[in-house]
């Protein structure tokens, strides 16, 4: 097994490419894991933390980029993005432990591809957009659009993602992101559920987005779900309607971390109480 | 021997908490656990595990791996070429390396050992089985069915009547009266169903041996284990050895309760180094300690109580099926021993069943069999006590068993602690404050275990210097060297930082049992105080002889020999000390040792109250509030005996929320690791409260019992019964998983 550590996106999608069985390590506290129960015997590994400016959080036209070298740790210690975007801080920190934290990254998260991802449906909900890297040059994918079944991507031969770029968050703009999982911490989500709005001046919701996760192969929009609280304050009513929306767009399995009927009520419950935290932050007051 | 017995005494040592001996050991990384053991040019071994629930071994081809570079030795079932005397040695030897079939999802049916791992691991792809596999049942009420696909065939006892699968092994029957007679009495009646599913004891270190083996047929085994002398007679009797020959040392061990008196790597290591005639080093992965070490039975459980108005039960009934893995086991037996064990009845009848089923054998866990019984007896005591609109605790203090009752599993109880414990319980603050807030409850329930002693040897020499070195032959799993030390210190009348405790290898020692059955303390202290004891009477004969007087007219008080009396004549007291010193002078070196298989365990009751409280739309528990009291007899180390009634109630609280074995349609378990067997992690418990009860055991010198075991036996009862008025629904199934749980609550709602 070849070890490689470049300092450039260049070389690093130029190594990517060389091989068929090549594999990027970020935070490895996927990837490291794997190896060790010999699930997977890349041919290369190719340690793509020492590029230059990859571990960076920067402002850009209003908005965030969040560098594949980036922490989690690093995301909850950082108070302006958290300020703008505390769903998606909060989906990256839900991973693993303080160990895991200071180790794994919001993009391994996404390129891993599990269904379950935590820091996944907030990034979606918030419209995030993957800076790609090849071999044949850069280009921008919808976040959205880079998992497509578990454990694949959409990412082609050599490419990886750079970078990650939240929008800007606007004036009157609020996420949030739960997870369901039986204990308290170190779990898998059985169902995840992100909300993200953003508030006319009158307080009513203008935009907004539902997205799902651990209930489909990959992350879901629930537009429905997100439809149904446009135009209100986040009324019951509204939330009633959101969550019977949400419920009805998951897909989830049997399995063994939970039936279908109780993530789809369970999907139903997240969507209500992380439409409140994400209304009452878009307003502005504490959650 | 009256000194055998219990005297009330003042206590120097015992009862304190002085450091505990193996602390910086432990916390620097010194301390060697089972895969710390290595030997120059040892080998790998790996298994070759059964990908079939069951399954007919047709052929095995190891040719391909032999040849491959590295590989040093191929073991199969055809190089254990011994019939072990005992059913129990030949189903270990079936357990350990798989015979005509393969039994259970993860049954080891080959195994190499190779320079290297990864060299170990290839070896294993090029194996070839020929399996044949076989319809499969894994459930135990389907296993009993007689339709159902059969295990064994040919070992079903004469106590099973017709119309059983031959899974069914054994079924045997406890209790008096007349239940026929008590149910008419009632004024109110309530039978159940309960299940539970099976759970793994969760210790952190996976099994793992180093085994050598020389040319001239001797062998060494450092191994991670609840009893090496079982690991030696065991392994001696699958590799044909004589027992002499095969010295086992135990290694620092991270965890048994239970789950670690058995034997899984330790003959094939053995005979991989009998084949490669190098060092084998096994450690198993974390999924192979879930597929093939042995959990508990899971089990289904009926229950039927009756009881007067006036809150006397009149009739106990109880059937008690268990399954037990794919070999014989005792566990159904256990449960109907202990489920009404805490009640006076007049009238009381169980039945246990013994199932085999295609999953790995299910092993002891701390108190094996007691925990689910008591799930389903203390559920229905509950109902009951509801239902008669009585307080838990009164309901239970009205039909407690005390000294003279006749237990439902047999035996008349001497001094027990069931009622002091209830009535320190009801007592309590946490008891006495009221639990206020929606979607919240309490719960209750008692719970029993009888203790053990056995095989027992200790040796203890009086060093040159005044020190003490203090030899036992039961692995330290909760913190017995530290007790042992303070027993010798007490008895001796010499500080505690004086005595080093070691566990000595199977050469050193008489026969010592498993350190199972909360019997160490019990048992191994018993042997403790007795060779003390032996070694201070052979140092009033020093002293004597110094003196010139008669043996018997010297005394041993604080640490030192004096004159017993003014007529024994005028000479300062010698300290142990003093007399070490003069050893080799006097006679030679001076030491005691102490052999028995010791009898008088005092059973052991304990009560948890635990405060719950529901998430209505998604079935999430949390426990808010938790209290343990329990009879420890005399608590030697009070810090060790709280870690132990903690320990036993996380347990039990993961078993009641959220651990369980999930076998899939296939026969295939579905969750071998951590990520899906949920054990509770620390944020998902409150701190557990303790209460310690002191009721002597009769038995003991200083009044111990074992206190192991009995902590695990409430919770499950515990929180079932605090869960259930939670959320407005008797919960019959563990565990309630947020799934079944938030089913329960819209079903109850309709
Ligand atoms: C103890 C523990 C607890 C965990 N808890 C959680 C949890 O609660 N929630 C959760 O969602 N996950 C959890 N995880 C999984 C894991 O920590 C996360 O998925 C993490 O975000 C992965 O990030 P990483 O940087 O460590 O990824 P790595 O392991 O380095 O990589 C993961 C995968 O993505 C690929 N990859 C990484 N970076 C890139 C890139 N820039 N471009 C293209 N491909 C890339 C890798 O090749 C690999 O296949 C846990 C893991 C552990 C060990």
């Amino acid at each position: 097994m070849r070890f490689e550590a470049p300092t450039s996106p260049e070389d690093a999608a130029s190594l990517l490419a060389a091989t068929d069985n090549a594999r990027v390590l970020a935070g490895g506290t996927d990837l490291l894991v794997r190896l060790r129960a010999g699930q997977v015997e890349p041919e290369m590994i190719v340690d793509i933390k020492r590029i230059a400016g990859i571990d960076a959080i920067t402002s850009e036209d209003g908005g965030w980029r969040i560098g594949a070298g980036v922490s989690c740790a690093a995301m909850g210690e950082h108070d302006a993005l958290g300020a703008d975007y505390p769903g998606v801080v909060e989906g990256a920190e839900l991973i693993g432990s303080t160990q895991v934290q200071g180790r794994c990254t919001m993009i391994g998260n996404l390129c891993n591809a599990g269904p379950a991802a935590d820091s996944v449906p907030a990034m979606v909900a918030a419209g995030a957009i993957a800076h790609v890297v090849g071999p044949k040059g850069t280009r921008e994918a919808p976040v959205f659009e880079i998992p497509v079944s578990p454990g694949k991507t959409s990412l082609a031969k050599g490419e990886f993602i750079a970078s990650v770029y939240l929008p800007p968050r606007g004036a009157r703009g609020g996420d949030a992101y739960l997870r369901f999982i039986p204990r308290t911490e170190m779990d898998i989500a059985a169902v995840g559920c992100a909300v993200n709005l953003s508030l006319a001046d009158d307080g009513t919701v203008e935009k907004a987005s539902v997205v799902l996760g651990a209930v489909g192969p990959k992350v879901i929009e629930a537009a429905e779900a997100a439809a149904a609280l446009i135009g209100t304050t986040c009324d019951d009513t509204a939330l009633a309607a959101c969550a019977e929306a949400a419920t009805a767009a998951a897909t989830p399995i049997d399995d063994k971390r939970g039936t279908v009927e109780f993530r789809k009520d369970v999907t139903g419950v997240l969507a209500r109480r992380a439409a409140r935290i994400a209304y009452t932050r878009a307003k502005g007051e504490t959650s | 021997m009256a000194k055998d017995e219990f005297q009330s005494r003042q206590f120097k040592v015992v009862g304190t908490r002085v450091p505990r001996p193996d602390g910086v050991d432990k916390v620097t990384g010194r301390a060697r656990y089972g895969a710390d053991i290595t030997a120059p040019g040892m080998l790998t071994g790996l298994c070759l595990r059964s990908p079939h629930a069951h399954a007919r071994i047709r052929s095995i081809d190891t040719s391909a791996a032999e040849a491959m570079k590295g590989v040093k030795a191929v073991v199969t079932r055809a190089d254990f070429d011994v019939t072990p005397e005992s059913s129990g040695n030949r189903d270990v030897l079936d357990n350990v390396m798989a015979g005509d079939k393969a039994l259970y999802d993860g049954h080891t049916v080959a195994a190499v050992a190779a320079t290297s791992r990864s060299v170990a691991r290839a070896a294993l792809k090029a194996i070839k089985v020929d399996y044949e596999v076989l319809p499969h049942v894994t459930d135990v009420d389907e296993a009993m069915k007689p339709d159902a696909p059969v295990l064994h065939e040919g070992r079903q006892q004469e106590s099973v009547p017709e119309g059983y699968s031959q899974n069914v092994l054994a079924r045997s029957q406890y209790g008096h009266g007349d239940v026929d007679k008590g149910f008419e009495e009632a004024d109110i009646v309530i039978e159940r169903h309960f299940t539970t599913a099976a759970t793994h004891q969760g210790y952190i270190e996976p099994h793992a041996c180093l085994a050598t083996m020389g040319g001239d047929g001797k062998a060494d085994l450092w191994c991670c284990t609840q009893g090496h002398y079982h690991v030696r007679d065991t392994c001696a009797e699958l590799l044909g050895m004589d027992t002499g020959q095969l010295k086992v040392t135990s290694s620092e061990i991270g965890g048994g309760f239970g789950g670690k008196t058995t034997v899984f790597l330790e003959p094939v290591a053995l005979m991989l180094s009998r084949k490669s005639g190098k060092p084998v080093k096994m450690t198993m992965s974390r999924e192979e300690v879930l597929r093939a070490s042995g959990p508990t039975a899971s089990t289904s459980v009926s229950i039927k109580i009756g009881a007067r108005k006036d809150g006397r039960i009149t009739a106990g009934w109880g059937d008690f099926r268990y399954q037990n893995g794919a070999f014989e086991a005792m566990n159904g037996a256990l449960g109907a021993m202990c489920g009404f064990a805490p009640y006076d009845l007049e009238n009381v009848r169980t039945t246990g069943w013994e199932v085999v089923t295609n999953r790995p054998k299910a092993a002891a866990y701390r108190a094996p069999g007691a925990p689910m019984a008591a799930f389903a007896v203390e559920s229905v005591v509950d109902e009951l006590a509801g239902e008669l609109g009585m307080d838990p605790i009164d309901f239970r203090l009205m039909n407690a068993a005390d000294e003279g009752t006749k237990a439902a599993y047999g035996p008349t109880y001497p001094a027990i602690g069931l009622k002091s414990v209830l009535e320190a319980a009801k007592d309590h603050p946490h008891w006495n404050t009221p639990l206020e807030g929606e979607n919240r409850g309490r719960g209750f329930a008692v719970g029993f275990w009888f203790n053990f002693g056995g095989n027992t040897s200790v040796s203890l020499m009086i060093n040159g210097d005044g020190t003490v070195s203090l030899s036992e032959g039961n692995p330290d799993i909760g913190g017995s060297r530290a007790s042992m030390s303070m027993m010798a210190a007490e008895e001796l009348g010499i500080p505690y930082e004086h005595v080093r405790c070691v566990i000595a290898d199977t050469a050193s020692l008489g026969q010592n049992d498993i350190t199972d059955g909360s019997r160490v303390t019990f048992a191994v202290g018993l042997a403790t105080i007795k060779a003390a004891r032996h070694a201070i009477d052979i140092m009033k004969a020093r002293a004597a002889r110094i003196w010139g007087i008669d043996e018997e007219a010297v005394e041993w008080v604080d640490g030192a020999a004096q004159p017993a009396g003014p007529n024994a004549g005028k000479f300062e007291p010698m300290t142990l000390k003093e007399i070490a010193a003069l050893a080799s002078k006097t006679g030679g070196p001076i030491a005691g040792h102490f052999e028995v298989n010791a009898e008088g365990a005092g059973v052991s009751f304990g009560a948890h109250i635990a405060d719950t409280e529901v998430d209505p739309e998604t079935g999430a528990v949390k426990v808010l509030r938790y209290t343990v009291f329990q009879d420890a007899g005399k608590a030697v180390h009070p810090d060790y005996v709280e870690g132990q009634m903690q320990g036993g109630a996380v347990q039990g609280i993961g078993w009641a929320l959220n651990e369980e074995y999930i076998y899939g349609e296939d026969g295939i378990l579905q969750n071998p690791g951590y990520l899906d067997y949920r054990i509770p992690v620390a944020s998902d418990l409150p701190m557990i409260d303790t209460k310690i009860l002191e009721i002597p055991n009769p038995g003991h010198p200083y009044g111990v019992r074992g206190v192991g075991e009995t902590g695990i036996v409430p919770p499950l009862a515990t929180l079932a019964n605090a869960v259930s008025r939670a959320a407005g629904v008797r919960m019959t199934s563990l565990p309630m998983s947020p799934p079944k749980l938030l089913a329960a609550i819209k079903a109850a709602k309709g």
